[in-house]
């Protein structure tokens, strides 16, 4: 349970970052708040014979309040970060109802939103909460930046859109319609531990709550976080109640789910159904939410 | 290759230097170079959380860090907590409450739960259990480390409120 023989290189910019990792090929991997690389270090799934650390690029964290009522969130902001931001409380609340629920605290104080995102674990929380949001990751390599939306990011099991000599640089946050819904559910056999399925939802409404369009994410049900179309479209146009809600539970027949030693697909299914549900009482007002 | 390097890092109020593998943890360092066997090795993986640390008083697993990357940070162990031979409020409650029988869970819990009550100093049940959520404990069933950190807590708010009214004005009237 020791990571094999490696050299640690500390860049302080970004641009350093960048060439080292092309320098370096396939012998190096970015390590940020390093929580979930790690695990993988020390189990030797990995044996990078160097590790790029980008805690010494200090431009990289931090939470930016834009005018248009956007966030930008420099990828080296840890979850604690967030967790105590009054500007995330204020402007995405479903970010801040989240945070409490990624891991255990010991990893929040020291875990990356970039290193998250760059990981892309099927059950993380920061997949999905960025899918719900309508987010785009900002990349950098030395060919030039680009921006990714969350939706084409994320591709599959710790797999994502990233080319191998780019890194993720910040996420942007797109402001919220006024009087957005929301909510954020998720089920762990332990506090902290990975969901074995979670909902992370928005929906824009008009003044009489008639939904005007929503995401829906499941998470930790499959290969990687997803929208749930057909429940989207059940809700979409409608203004919920109870009854309404409980009428669209059908749309989620089509969702496949996988089995794993923690949880059978059959019981996933059953539980997405009842996250579902709930995650949708809670956001237009019928259930309190829950905290964690 | 097998690459090395100096290390030097804060420990406890003491600069602690060693040349080391550079792949050494945080976890590995405390333990063989600084000789501070308070830290505990567990899963070495990030799960049973008995090698939680203090880094810049926050809460982290000492074996997810490699000893390389925190020499700019102020790092606290368990030995750090109170002078030799003597023991912390949090401590003494563990004992009262019989919060600990082997032992080895608890100097992660005691590291988790002192940055705990420096951030939120009067935590509910609910909170002090979301808070240890990631120390495994395999004696006690937790409930009495729950109750030790809650007693601690009131304890220190009780013993607040008395420094308080020791220090109140008294031509107020009291109640108004």
């Amino acid at each position: 349970m020791k990571p094999a023989p490696l050299d640690i290189l500390a860049p302080t910019s970004v641009a350093h970052a960048l060439s080292l990792l092309v320098e370096h090929g396939d012998q190096a991997r970015l390590i940020a708040g390093g929580q979930s690389l790690m695990p993988i270090l020390a189990m030797r799934l990995a044996a990078p014979a160097i590790l790029i650390d980008l805690n010494g690029i200090g431009a990289l964290r931090g939470i930016h309040a834009q005018a248009d009522g956007s966030v930008i969130i420099g990828a080296l902001s840890r979850h604690r970060d967030l967790e105590r931001s009054d500007l995330v409380a204020e402007r995405l609340p479903l970010i801040a109802a989240a945070m409490p629920w990624v891991a255990h605290v010991q990893i929040r104080n020291r875990g990356t939103i970039g290193g998250s995102l760059a990981h892309a674990d099927p059950a993380a929380e920061l997949p999905a909460l960025c899918l719900a949001l309508g987010a785009t990751l900002e990349l950098h390599s030395p060919r030039g930046a680009r921006h990714v939306a969350a939706a084409d990011f994320f591709q599959g099991v710790f797999a994502t859109e990233r080319a191998d000599d780019e890194m993720i640089t910040a996420v942007h946050l797109p402001a919220a319609s006024p009087g957005q819904r929301w909510a954020f559910i998720e089920l762990a056999r332990r506090h902290g531990d990975f969901a074995l399925c979670g909902i992370a939802l928005t929906a824009d409404c008009s003044p009489i709550g008639q939904v005007l369009g929503a995401r829906i994410v499941v998470f930790g049900v499959s290969d990687c976080a997803q929208r749930l179309p057909q429940l989207e479209a059940a809700i979409v146009g409608t203004t919920p109640t109870p009854t309404s809600i409980d009428q669209a539970m059908p749309a989620l027949d089509q969702v496949e789910a996988r089995s794993d030693h923690h949880a059978s697909s059959e019981y996933r299914l059953e539980l997405l159904a009842t996250l579902a549900r709930r995650a949708l009482r809670q956001a237009f007002g019928f259930d309190e939410r829950i905290a964690p | 290759m097998n690459p090395t390097r100096e290390i030097t890092l804060r420990v406890n109020g003491n600069t602690v230097r060693a040349v080391c593998e550079t792949r050494i943890t945080l976890l590995d360092f405390l333990r063989d170079q600084a000789g501070l066997t308070g830290t505990h090795a567990g899963c070495e993986h990030g799960v049973c959380g008995a090698c939680t640390v203090q880094l810049d008083g926050e809460s982290v697993r000492s074996c997810l860090l490699f000893a390389a990357q925190v020499s700019t940070g102020e790092i606290t162990t368990v030995e750090g907590l109170a002078p030799a031979g003597s023991l912390t409020d949090l401590q003494r409650a563990f004992r009262r409450h019989h919060a600990l029988q082997c032992g080895f869970c608890t100097p992660g819990m005691l590291m988790t739960a002192d940055a705990l009550l420096r951030e939120s100093p009067n935590p509910d049940e609910a909170a002090v259990r979301a808070a240890l959520s990631g120390n495994l404990c395999r004696c006690t069933g937790y409930q009495p480390i729950i109750e030790a950190v809650l007693d601690c807590a009131e304890s220190r708010a009780e013993a607040t409120l008395r420094a308080d009214q020791r220090h109140a004005p008294t031509t107020s009237g009291g109640a108004a």
